[in-house]
């Protein structure tokens, strides 16, 4: 039997939690199709959780893809079916890739990534597309773009060190009109490896207190800066994120198992801390940066 | 000796020859371990340029290798007698982020030269020695006397905070004073 999955018409990091409420009942070795046929946008976070999804299962997953060509057409542009070929049984149309077809909003299509070389990989092509983007349509000051070159690299360096599996990363850009009506970029990356619980775990001589979950572990690692490895400079990373997030005004989320962290700016109502989510394995981290406009 | 390190050439021959930007933490660690095994064969006291200006970003993870550590793992290394200082050279405002950040994890402080050549120090220091620093630096070489009559310290107070400059690789103690590192060799 193959349990029917529905992705949402517009897939985003929250909408993504109702594809994990429909899958948590289905045990792991059934067949399950993910249907995305009526889907018609998904941020960088959808895309990326989806390749993320089709790795946590028993058995491989079916997937059907958005029907509209427009839809279909950007997710191949955004890279999104090149991986999905390889971790997805696909069913239905696959568009074709079209190699001069850039996308303007993307500035790095979905990217593997699994070890030290991926991540110099990644920081060495958003570069150039970051200084453009960031500095002449987002209003950001140019040093902006080191610190996301610096952000996107921290970030993309917790799957190597902590995932003990392939991750995704993507970058893109679009019009956030749901909360903010201003243009944002989203660092959208996401791995099915072992989670921040898992991770914190396995560090010697480490004591669990009676509440430790993936809540508790996520605010270690996420606000205090704990980390698996005991020399000092260990768990700098994500506080160098948070840190340029919050001068950004941009908003950091991360979950990880069945809950979620995450930093909220003025601009946005979404929760610090959810607990008791669908259970998703590994790491998964939205970063929104949004357009700066002159202070009235 | 004076010894020059550029941190680009390090990277491109010892991690890949394309790459210009110090980011990972192995990568980091593969540029200090090379740093350290260049710097053991120099004869001492030597004062080890690190150069950063051929280097695009610097990343947290690599600013704890490459200068966190380093830093890190001579501060105790010479029984009390400093034989390696350091100074950091060709920082860009964002290799100095994160550079500060790892200095304030090791509780470290260091010498540093920006693009434009302008010298500094940064890190965790207070401002007693912030400022005795100064002194020598404008100076090149002093005795405790000057730092007694320049910033009003008593004479004991002057030679202290000199002395800690001293252990701490900020200035070199010889018998003929406290000598600032651009000067010392």
């Amino acid at each position: 039997m193959t349990t029917v999955i529905t992705v949402p018409p517009s897939l985003d990091d929250h909408s993504f939690e109702q594809v994990l409420e429909q899958l948590a009942p289905v045990p792991l070795d059934q067949k399950v199709l993910i249907d995305a046929r009526h889907t018609r946008w998904s941020s960088p976070y959808g895309l990326t959780a989806l390749l993320t999804l089709a790795q946590t299962r028993g058995t491989q997953v079916a997937f059907t893809g958005p029907e509209t060509e427009e839809t279909a057409s950007y997710w191949q542009r955004a890279g999104f079916y090149r991986y999905a070929e390889e971790l997805f049984e696909m069913h239905g149309h696959v568009p074709r890739a079209r190699p001069s077809a850039a996308e303007s909003n993307v500035l790095l299509e979905i990217t593997a990534v699994a070890k030290s070389d991926d991540v110099h990989d990644v920081v060495e092509r958003i570069q150039a597309k970051a200084q453009q983007i960031l500095v002449n349509e987002l209003n950001l000051d140019p040093m902006a773009t080191m610190r996301f070159a610096m952000t996107l690299s921290e970030v993309c360096q917790n799957i190597v060190e902590h995932a003990q599996t392939t991750g995704w990363v993507a970058v893109q850009t679009y019009r956030y009109r749901q909360r903010l009506g201003r243009r944002v970029v989203v660092i959208a990356v996401c791995d099915a490896g072992i989670g921040f619980r898992r991770s914190l775990e396995s560090a010697q001589g480490r004591k669990l207190s009676d509440r430790w979950d993936d809540a508790m572990a996520l605010e270690d690692a996420v606000i205090r800066g704990v980390s698996r490895f005991r020399d000092p400079g260990r768990g700098q990373g994500l506080a160098g994120v948070r840190r340029y997030v919050g001068r950004w005004d941009g908003k950091l989320s991360v979950r990880s198992g069945t809950a979620r962290i995450a930093i909220v700016p003025s601009w946005d109502d979404d929760l610090p801390l959810r607990e008791q989510l669908s259970p998703l394995p590994g790491a998964q981290v939205q970063i929104t940066i949004p357009e700066r406009v002159a202070q009235r | 000796m004076i010894y020059h390190i550029n941190v680009s050439s390090v990277l491109r021959k010892t991690v890949c020859d394309l790459y210009t930007n110090l980011v990972t933490r192995p990568t980091g660690v593969a540029v200090r371990e090379a740093i350290m095994a260049a710097l053991a064969e120099q004869p001492y006291p030597n004062v080890a340029i690190i150069d950063f200006a051929q280097v695009k970003l610097l990343d947290f993870s690599c600013a704890d290798e490459v200068v966190g550590k380093l830093l890190d793992a001579y501060r105790d290394s010479d029984d009390g007698r400093p034989l390696h200082y350091f100074r950091i050279r060709g920082v860009h405002e964002g290799h100095l982020e994160a550079i500060e950040e790892v200095l304030k994890v090791y509780n470290l402080a260091v010498i540093v030269e920006d693009e434009a050549g302008v010298i500094r120090l940064v890190g965790t220091i207070d401002d007693g020695a912030r400022r005795a620093w100064q002194v020598v630096n404008l100076h090149g070489r002093i005795m405790p006397q000057e730092i007694e009559r320049e910033l009003g310290e008593p004479p004991e107070g002057a030679t202290s905070v000199l002395n800690d400059l001293s252990a701490r690789r900020l200035v070199m103690r010889r018998a003929d004073g406290y000598v600032s590192l651009p000067q010392a060799l």
